[in-house]
């Protein structure tokens, strides 16, 4: 197949706000097929192709009305070459067959212009996948106007409480295939859809947050109720003094502070000795009601079930009751450990080896109502915000809550508290775990979707408070 | 296109971009990858709201569908819209433009980039003590053709460099890291591969891997409220985190409260607030005459002019970023053209320019024999602040005690925080064009989804009364 002739094809599909369907499947693993063949013609024995579509559309609003609305279609081939222990990536969003041979070629020259590298491992041969079925049609086929509408209720809904609504509806569907000349080939697509919002009322705000496969599962007027009922709560926030609270972190919050250790759970940051993992495996980390996994296969999560090399990825325990049990591995990092690859590999060339893209942090039985009811002084966290790396070793990071503080006294919700800023060991904080809810996915702003239950931590330091 | 189908405004900007990446580890090529990409993004006013649709299908086909999808967007938008937009009025152009550069870093073998990364690593590695070494290039062209339903008709080629250093010394319990020319990237400009050669990798690599070392036997620290002297590149970092986004007009209006956040700076702040000490001046300039930055340009994505503006002048505030949409909203007549975008499938928005403060008189001996007690702090390693830009936290990779009005030892673990009004008031000198440098932050993130934008700070160091200093790592 000419594989210009498929971007021609897929053209006319387009014309609607929204809806817009990915290419056939037959007509990525084309391109792939093209890219290998012209491989071989050149004699190359080892290339490796990745073809990636995506589809996306949002629609932004803020001030109550709809202020950008955006859509975006994508294709991008990008090729890796192997030759005499040598490698490079060239990736382009061209697909005829004379952009996809120079390409080839550039790949080729680049590899060419370094040194050997001792430790490349040749490509992988054909694996077996698990399947996973995350392309829900209902999300696909969303259109503009579905948003638009969706969104307009959100700002109905904030406008009667005398509130400002803000956020996002987004709706997309991506599809790869991963295929080189060892006989290698994994595919996989799904969707996604996510809504955020934001309620602004007098100089107070609150917020909430939803992301699945299945647009059916977000409901946005009820994610828009939560953050206005939290938002009228958020008025007239006291201030107190900085210093070490029990709080409570909502979902959103746990994911965007815990979702900073992804990366020290890599083999290759632990050989780097980059990792706050660094000497430390086996070691009692966290209390014995942590208990961390790695699962692509987890019912909530999303992505393909292989890696950036086509090795399909395995679950992994890594904290198991507070203990460090495991890393994830590339192949190459596996190697340098004598160990098996995890199938957590970034597409190579990259200095960075492998991490955990699918973290699930066990859940306890536990509620936020409970966590409540069982404190009698501590704070109630809705998310954090810009969260950074302090210390490396120790993880301590440093960030502000955002978006509704309330004080908890007595076993009841109270004023809202002005923000803080805190400067909290990671490793600190999950020894001090009191309380675990139910682990769902959550969403928030600083690390990517994950499967965690809310918390109640004693001792959490914040160090400074905002003005507001 | 467009037009035909309804709408009363429509942009398209057409961009090749092509990118570079090269990176070394431990003596070892780590990314080495090449890209390319090719698309166009229509921006459209149809029912009096906004609609936008990239595609990479360059056919007169995927056009067409693509301006009818923007078109029909647009109409969606429409049924959530409180008023019509309104664009400040803008000459139509006809101009093409490319950025100044010597040495074109395409056209540079790569054997020659990877073999001086190589080397400079060695030198890194050559250190006893160091457990990391790192290094990376990334260079970037981009061709935008943009044309707008009013007549505009403007190409620009825009050439970015990039380069930097790292080392990593793991020992005891501690990660230690020191950077050259900047930390997360290096140092990034509006040029070729010049700027690469002017850097002296080799001088400083073993400077840096030695400092990653020493930190390690250091003394922390101290936690007080003092005197603070920044170096010029984590001054650039504080100029965009508690000046630039503040000032971003879409920010103030409320449009990034769900994420990026709001501004304290609100409207009736503009020319009443006291921003910074009176010997405080900061210009946001997008034009080739202040410097070859990131945000230098000759046209914004909205085919706008690049201006200098005034930010902050003799420490009051009195300008805003602005867009064709916002600008009347502060009673001006044109847009301040900082408008960009990052790709042919991302809508244009305001986004900083060159936001730099202008040079003062102090050479850098003067002002540090000037100090009786101070800290210097140097290279940025963390950054944070709240989402209405009031209190803020930095942390830095060094910092060196100065009594006395000397220079003297080492300090790890610096860090320091305030409010920004408060900071920037306690401003009490700022050193001379000798020291000014024109600082690349090639990672601005901002807006839904996702755009990565590179930004410019002029900056050179200066010195601040009365700032927190330590509490980072501060166990009270």
């Amino acid at each position: 197949m000419n594989a210009g002739n498929t971007m021609r094809g897929a053209a006319t599909k387009r014309g609607k706000a929204g809806g817009e369907a990915l290419r056939d499947g037959r007509e990525l693993r084309a391109i792939a097929a093209t890219v290998l063949r012209l491989a071989k013609q050149r004699g190359v024995k080892e290339a490796e192709v990745h073809v990636e579509e995506v589809v996306d559309a949002l629609t932004r609003f803020a001030n109550n009305a709809i202020h950008q609305n955006v859509a975006e279609h994508g294709l991008t081939v990008s090729i890796r070459t192997l030759v005499d222990g040598r490698t490079a990536r060239v990736t382009t969003n061209r697909v005829e067959e004379d952009a996809l041979r120079a390409a080839l070629e550039n790949s080729l020259a680049l590899a060419a212009s370094q040194p050997k590298d001792p430790h490349l491992l040749p490509l992988p041969g054909k694996q077996k996948y698990r399947a996973l079925q995350r392309f829900i049609p209902a999300t696909a086929k969303l259109t503009a106007e579905a948003r638009a509408r969706a969104v307009k209720r959100a700002c109905e809904l904030a406008a009667r409480r005398g509130q400002i609504a803000a956020g996002i509806f987004e709706s997309g569907q991506s599809q790869t295939v991963l295929s080189n000349s060892r006989g290698l080939f994994a595919a996989y697509r799904q969707t996604q859809a996510e809504f955020s919002v934001t309620l602004q009322q007098g100089g107070a705000a609150s917020w909430a947050k939803a992301n699945a496969a299945d647009v059916r599962a977000i409901d946005p007027i009820a994610l828009a109720r939560t953050a206005s009922e939290k938002a009228k709560r958020a008025q007239n926030p006291v201030e107190l003094d900085p210093g070490r609270y029990t709080v409570i972190l909502e979902p959103a919050a746990v994911l965007d502070l815990a979702g900073f250790l992804f990366y020290d759970f890599a083999a290759t940051a632990v050989e780097d000795k980059r990792s706050c993992f660094s000497g430390r495996m086996g070691k009692t980390l966290f209390g014995k009601n942590i208990t961390i996994t790695d699962d692509v296969y987890h019912p909530e999560q999303l992505g393909p079930p292989f890696d950036g090399e086509g090795l399909p990825r395995q679950r992994v325990v890594l904290v198991d009751k507070g203990v460090l049990r495991n890393l994830v591995y590339s192949r190459r990092s596996a190697k340098t450990a004598r160990t098996y690859p995890t199938g957590h590999g970034f597409a190579l060339p990259n200095e960075y080896g492998e991490a955990p893209m699918n973290l699930v942090i066990a859940g306890g039985n536990s509620s936020l109502e409970e966590m409540v009811r069982s404190t009698e002084r501590g704070l109630l966290v809705t998310r954090l915000w810009y969260i950074r790396e302090v210390d490396p070793y120790e993880k301590i990071m440093t960030g502000m809550t955002r978006d509704g503080l309330y004080l908890v006294e007595k076993g009841q919700i109270g004023r809202a508290a002005r923000n803080f800023r805190f400067n909290q060991s990671i490793l600190e904080m999950l020894g001090n775990v009191e309380l675990l809810g139910t682990a769902h996915r959550a969403s928030g702003e600083e690390s990517m979707e994950m499967v965690v239950p809310p918390m109640k931590i004693r001792g959490f330091q914040f160090s400074e408070v905002t003005k507001f | 296109m467009a037009r035909l189908r309804g709408a009363t405004y429509a942009d398209v900007r057409v961009m090749h971009m092509r990118q570079r990446d090269l990176t070394t580890k431990n003596g070892q090529v780590g990314t080495l990858g090449q890209s390319e990409s090719l698309g166009l993004g229509i921006r459209v006013i149809a029912s009096g709201a906004w609609g936008f649709a990239s595609t990479d299908v360059m056919t007169r086909e995927g056009v067409a569908a693509c301006a009818a999808q923007a078109v029909a967007i647009a109409k969606a938008s429409a049924l959530a819209k409180k008023k019509d937009v309104r664009l400040a009025h803008e000459a139509a152009y006809v101009d093409s433009w490319q950025s100044p550069f010597v040495k074109d870093p395409f056209e540079i073998p790569l054997e020659t980039q990877l073999k001086l990364l190589l080397a400079a690593d060695e030198a890194m590695r050559r250190v006893k003590g160091v457990t990391l070494t790192e290094t990376d290039m990334q260079f970037r062209k981009v061709d935008t053709w943009f044309a707008s339903s009013e007549g505009s008709k403007i190409h620009q080629r825009r050439v970015v460099s990039g380069c930097g250093i790292v080392a990593t010394c793991f020992q005891g319990d501690a990660i230690q890291k020191r950077s050259y020319p900047n930390s997360f990237g290096g140092q990034h400009v509006l040029g070729g591969y010049e700027l690469i050669e002017s850097l002296d990798l080799l001088k400083h690599a073993p400077r840096v891997a030695e400092e990653a070392v020493a930190l390690h036997d250091a003394t922390q620290c101290p936690e007080r409220t003092g005197t603070l002297i920044l170096g010029g590149s984590q001054l650039g970092l504080q100029i965009h985190e508690s000046i630039g986004h503040p000032i971003e007009l879409d920010r103030v209006l409320g449009q990034e409260a769900n994420f990026a956040g709001t501004s304290f700076l609100t409207l009736d702040q503009l020319h009443h607030l006291r921003y910074a000490s009176p010997i405080v001046n900061v210009v946001a300039d997008a034009r080739i005459s202040h410097g070859p930055g990131l945000g230098t340009f000759a046209y914004d994505d909205e085919g706008v002019p690049a201006q200098r503006i005034d930010i902050i002048k003799d420490g009051e505030f009195c300008g805003y970023l602005s867009s064709r949409e916002t600008a009347h909203l502060i009673g001006l007549e044109r847009s301040g053209g900082t408008v960009r975008t990052e790709g042919w499938n991302r809508l244009p928005m305001i986004r900083m320019t060159n936001v730099s403060i202008l040079p003062g008189p102090w050479t850098l001996e003067h002002l540090i024999a000037d100090t009786n007690e101070g800290i210097l702090m140097e290279t940025n390693r963390s950054w944070s602040i709240d989402d209405r830009r009031y209190q803020f936290q930095f942390s830095t990779e060094i910092a060196w005690e100065i009594q006395g009005g000397k220079k003297t030892r080492m300090l790890k673990n610096p860090s320091y925080s305030g409010i920004t009004t408060e900071f920037w008031n306690s401003c009490d000198a700022i050193c001379n064009a000798g020291h000014w440098l024109l600082w690349g932050t090639p990672n601005c993130g901002k807006g839904q989804p996702m755009q990565t934008m590179g930004t410019g700070h002029g900056a050179s160091p200066a010195r601040f009364r009365n700032v927190k200093i330590g509490t980072a790592f501060s166990d009270e």
